[in-house]
């Protein structure tokens, strides 16, 4: 049972040994990186080549450990017991499972995926150890201790808004995917868009980093977001010779929506190409 | 097994412990990794490291463990510079004679030799002393006497394109930052100053209320719900910045950071070394775009809490006269900015990144802290906390 990427997913080599290593060790994934680099989609592609079901577990600000295990429901018991339901005189029938529970009690073992865990308050983690490490949890309302049958491979994104405590990553395997460089980007748009003309593809790369390089960016353009502009660029038929047109004072990429998400840096390449003319004349 | 790398990384301050090792070593058990340095490179690069800023201490001991080169905290590939860019910047800077003083010198081949000795002197020095202090005096064409403004050095164009082994390529060198005082920590701290209120939807379960509404309606259930509680600290924080302060810039930046996700309300301003009439909130733009202080005074309600955040460190003048601010002609003297945001802000406390005990030999310090009735504390976690309780009180 190796991960090796998938058709739709470029891994690298540290990638796939970190992944096959937590999955052999049955220990959790944590996964950073900028955002972008495809850490969510990682579970999804773990899952498609594994050929093992997916239970995705989004965390909010608002999300508590406890919801991921179960949750009493004191209120439906509470109006079932006024109306006289039969259903009362079992605490059970109230007790709403979580996705880890759901992931526990699968047959197979899933692929479940907590991400970004660092949305969550800074307790969170903390919350999770006993769980993650021994993959049961006990219910005090039934008195029960709900165990995995099969491990589940816990993969975990974060964006690094908090940091984790140190316990819990001492749990984990922990993979940072950096940005890609020329050559996997080459192959990660190959994947996505096999009939794209190579030319396009290197013009569009060069405009690409071309624009990560450039100072001051608040967001700098990841790889989802060349993903989406070469859709654009093939859907309105741009050629690679529009993109190839160094003239200083169309430095703005066409469609740059697609690439730069916040007016301040599409200001920034305004200010750029004006300095840019100014020179010339 | 791997003994002496695992005790080599913890040498190396990276956080790695017998869990880290055994799992590592349980790893290897089970035929992960397979006969190839490059496997066993990443495995244990994903079992020992947990965190993207220690990546590049981690090549660098495994480079030295499993190659022998030299010790990890030489920058090894600090001192390779291509020669072209320096030929590029003579042809800049550098006036007739100096270039013939050059070739006098033996050339360009001699003149790099020294610049590379030079490099690895100063970068052994450097990396002695402290961290904070002095990372400026790295510029290595400081000897040079011209500026090399705008350029940056690095190894970016990665070793003249030698073949290098994946972990002497060093790609997280800039993730780097040896903090010892985590955010984590701050935040802790700074939650002291959680202030719990109810505002919003009323989405959350009342159970008391329910209980009494549902006793006096005969027993038949009487939900009550009532908003989520949410933290409602609100906090106005002034920072010094430039000039002395430089030296806890890093230290302010990690409060900083830690205050922006610990608090909903959260408002920042800068000034410079004393409060005076105006403060702004971005440093590039300072000097055009100001924000009068009066105004501040007039728009936060004074249920604000407001930490000023700088060392206190300046002439006396710049506190009690008109006039006295280094940067400006301030028509009123700081101390009654200072007075008038204390009067407005009841709740307020100053914390001064330098240790305590050298605060009485700066007039200024001791001036301000009179200002602030004693309420000037150490940026240290334990000073924070302090800080904190005051604050809530």
């Amino acid at each position: 049972m190796k991960f090796r990427g998938t058709d739709s997913y470029v891994a690298t080599d540290d990638l796939t040994m970190a992944v096959n290593a937590a999955i052999t060790l049955e220990r959790p994934l944590l996964i950073k990186g900028e955002p972008g680099t495809g850490k969510t989609i990682l579970a999804f592609e773990i899952a498609k080549a594994l050929e093992k079901p997916l239970i995705q577990w989004h965390i909010k600000s608002t999300t508590k450990a406890q919801q991921g295990l179960y949750e009493y429901d004191a209120v439906s018991r509470l109006r079932d017991s006024q109306l006289g339901r039969d259903d009362v005189h079992d605490i059970s029938n109230y007790i709403v499972r979580g996705k880890l529970w759901e992931a526990f009690s699968m047959d197979e073992a899933p692929v479940l995926l907590i991400d970004e865990i660092d949305k969550a308050d800074i307790e969170f983690p903390n919350d999770l150890l006993l769980e993650l490490d021994r993959m049961e949890f006990h219910v005090y309302e039934t008195r029960e201790t709900v165990t995995a049958k099969s491990r589940p491979i816990v993969i975990i994104t974060s964006n690094n808004e908090k940091e984790l405590p140190d316990a819990f990553l001492r749990r984990c395997f922990f993979h940072y995917i950096k940005f890609p460089d020329r050559e996997t980007m080459m192959e990660i748009v190959q994947v996505h868009y096999p009939d794209i003309k190579k030319m396009l593809v290197r013009e569009a790369l060069n405009v690409f980093y071309d624009v990560r390089d450039v100072p001051g960016l608040k967001k700098k353009p990841s790889t989802s977001e060349l993903l989406d502009w070469l859709k654009l660029l093939m859907a309105e038929d741009i050629g690679p010779e529009t993109l190839k047109e160094r003239d200083p004072a169309k430095i703005i990429p066409p469609l740059h929506g697609a690439l730069l998400k916040n007016e301040q840096d599409v200001h920034l390449f305004e200010r750029l190409a004006f300095l840019q003319r100014r020179e010339r004349s | 097994m791997f003994v002496d790398f695992f005790f080599s990384l913890r040498e190396a301050k990276i956080p790695v412990s017998l869990r880290e090792y055994l799992t590592l070593v349980e790893a290897l058990d089970k035929g992960l990794a397979k006969f190839s340095v490059d496997e066993f490179y990443f495995l244990s690069r994903s079992a020992l490291v947990k965190d993207e800023k220690n990546l590049d201490r981690f090549d660098q001991v495994f480079g030295h463990c499993f190659k022998g080169l030299e010790q990890p905290t030489l920058e090894t590939g600090f001192t390779e510079i291509p020669a072209e860019w320096l030929k590029a910047l003579t042809e800049k800077f550098l006036s007739e004679e100096e270039k013939a003083e050059i070739e006098a010198l033996g050339g360009w081949e001699k003149l790099m030799e020294t610049l590379r000795e030079r490099l690895a002197e100063q970068r052994r020095r450097h990396q002695g002393g402290n961290k904070w202090i002095g990372t400026g005096g790295t510029s290595p064409f400081g000897a040079y006497g011209y500026n090399p403004e705008g350029i940056r050095i690095g190894q970016d164009k990665n070793r003249n394109n030698r073949a290098v082994k994946v972990w002497d390529k060093r790609e997280f060198k800039n993730l780097d930052d040896s903090v010892e005082l985590g955010t984590r920590n701050i935040k802790i701290a700074l939650r002291r100053l959680r202030k719990f209120a109810r505002e919003g939807a009323a989405d959350q379960l009342d159970l008391p209320d329910t209980i009494q509404s549902t006793a006096k309606n005969g027993g038949m259930l009487d939900l009550r719900m009532v908003p989520e509680r949410h933290n409602a600290a609100k906090i106005l924080i002034f920072f010094d910045v430039g000039g002395s302060m430089d030296p806890h810039v890093r230290l302010c930046q990690e409060l900083f950071s830690a205050a922006r996700t610990e608090f909903k309300h959260l408002e920042f301003f800068y000034f410079h070394n004393c409060l005076y009439e105006t403060v702004w909130q971005d440093n590039d733009r300072r000097h055009t775009e100001h924000i009068p202080t009066e105004q501040v005074l007039r728009t936060f309600p004074h249920d604000y809490k407001v930490i000023f955040v700088g060392d206190a460190s300046m002439s006396p003048y710049e506190i009690i006269y008109p006039g006295g601010s280094v940067e400006h002609w301030n028509e009123e003297p700081g101390e009654i900015w200072m007075r008038r945001v204390l009067d407005v802000y009841p709740k307020a406390v100053w914390l001064n990144p330098l240790a305590a005990k050298t605060w009485h030999y700066s007039a200024s310090i001791e001036m301000m802290s009179t200002l602030m009735s004693g309420r000037m504390y150490p940026l240290t976690l334990e000073g924070l906390d302090t800080a904190m309780a005051e604050l809530k009180r």
